[in-house]
């Protein structure tokens, strides 16, 4: 089990240092959620009682549109040189490639979404006036329920020819339940929460990662072992 | 139970195409044995098929008397595998690249030392995507030294190197030999490899020639 603990831990640590060598990534990511939460913005004019409204909705998008390419470039650098069947051959039990890609993909998605956050709060005018603690929850659980789901899938069709295509059409259907959750928790963090609604969207976020977390590290080497 | 390799009625197809077709070989513990054959021929495949790369459709292949595949969670920390793909991250450095293979192995290898072994010292802290095909196959080569493994394949271990990279090549695989381990070594210049290896097979169309 200390093996495992220590493959994961070396995993997502190479993961998180190539994206740190290589900053032009996550910058591209945020960049790129950025321009929507403006162009969302921009479409909606300047009342602000309905950008109140869309806020959470609209970060949820941008993290989501951004974890596809983040999810995406995590295995084409596996795939480059053939250094996912390398670590199968090391060995590297298949858990730990999971597990350790899953917690790195969770912490570029938690790293972009909070980048966001101030931008956003200050393009629509919404400050957080609810719990902070409940919102950053809301950040670290919802990156994670599209980081889990994602990692799986993103093996999955990361040897396909249209796979930053693929990716999105088999993964988006699988998180609706997991961004319903994060959009009306946080928006309604970000209102104040007034009758006290976000911890149950948020113990409904939780419930999703459990799930697919366990399922992810199930079913993951099966797939590794196929691809 | 026999010691080293021996591959019994081996086969591997891809479609409907046999790229091996019922091989079967010995080589004992502390032998090297340099296969050739055209491109094409079935060397690449017959290499994955032992480095459990590759699941055999026909027959099997055994190491110290354990079945290679059936057991390729236990017998893969004894296999080293040089293969064309460099599994190499770009974005890392040379020393970076070597710390995450030992860490994941649960390695405490003097990484500076390796490097210097194959010629890689003054490029430790330089990203990979800046070192050349020569360069590249030096730290893939220090990848596979940061293990003592007994079954030892490479695919093409001279190609891209220069005269003293040939010369590293042919050290490394002595020293294998020496702690008795068995070398596989394809090749399309057996000159080159002849002076380390002990056999010679040479493969035609899957089938031993």
């Amino acid at each position: 089990m200390s093996a495992m603990l220590g493959q994961i831990a070396a995993i997502a640590r190479k993961d998180l240092l190539i994206e740190w060598r290589s900053p032009s990534r996550i910058s591209g990511l945020f960049f790129f959620s950025l321009a929507l939460l403006l162009m969302v913005a921009f479409a909606t004019g300047a009342s602000t009682s309905i950008l109140h409204k869309i806020a959470g909705g609209s970060l949820w998008l941008g993290v989501l549109l951004a974890s596809t390419r983040s999810l995406d470039l995590s295995f084409s650098i596996e795939t480059d040189q053939d250094a996912l069947e390398g670590l199968l051959l090391w060995p590297v039990d298949p858990r730990a490639i999971y597990y350790g890609k899953a917690v790195a993909n969770t912490m570029v998605l938690v790293v972009v979404a909070t980048l966001l956050t101030p931008l956003m709060i200050a393009m629509y005018d919404a400050p957080i006036r609810g719990n902070p603690a409940i919102f950053a929850g809301f950040i670290l659980f919802g990156s994670a329920a599209l980081a889990a789901p994602g990692t799986l899938y993103a093996l999955l069709t990361t040897r396909a020819r249209a796979a930053s295509v693929l990716l999105p059409v088999l993964l988006f259907p699988l998180v609706v339940p997991a961004l319903v959750a994060a959009s009306a928790g946080t928006t309604l963090v970000m209102e104040g929460d007034p009758m006290v609604q976000a911890p149950s969207w948020l113990a409904l976020l939780v419930a999703f990662d459990a799930l697919h977390w366990s399922l992810g590290g199930l079913l993951f080497g099966r797939v590794l072992e196929e691809t | 139970m026999a010691e080293g390799l021996v591959i019994d009625d081996l086969a591997r197809r891809f479609g409907g195409r046999w790229a091996v077709a019922r091989v079967s070989l010995t080589v004992p513990r502390g032998t090297v044995m340099m296969l050739t054959g055209a491109n094409g021929s079935g060397k690449t495949t017959l290499l994955r098929c032992l480095a459990t790369a590759l699941r055999p459709h026909h027959g099997r292949a055994l190491f110290d008397g354990q079945d290679l595949w059936q057991r390729r969670a236990s017998m893969r920390p004894r296999i080293a595998f040089l293969s064309h793909q460099l599994r190499l991250y770009d974005d890392l450095s040379a020393r970076d690249n070597l710390g995450v293979w030992a860490d994941l192995g649960g390695l405490r290898p003097d990484i500076s030392a390796l490097l210097t072994q194959v010629g890689l010292e003054t490029h430790r802290p330089d990203p990979v995507r800046t070192f050349s095909a020569g360069m590249r196959r030096r730290l893939s080569l220090a990848r596979m030294l940061l293990r003592q493994p007994d079954l030892v394949l490479m695919d093409e271990p001279f190609s891209a190197f220069d005269p003293p990279g040939q010369q590293l090549i042919r050290d490394v695989v002595r020293q294998a030999k020496q702690r008795g381990a068995t070398v596989v070594i394809t090749t399309h210049v057996p000159e080159i490899a002849q002076a380390v290896c002990d056999t010679r097979v040479h493969l035609d169309a899957g089938q031993i020639a």
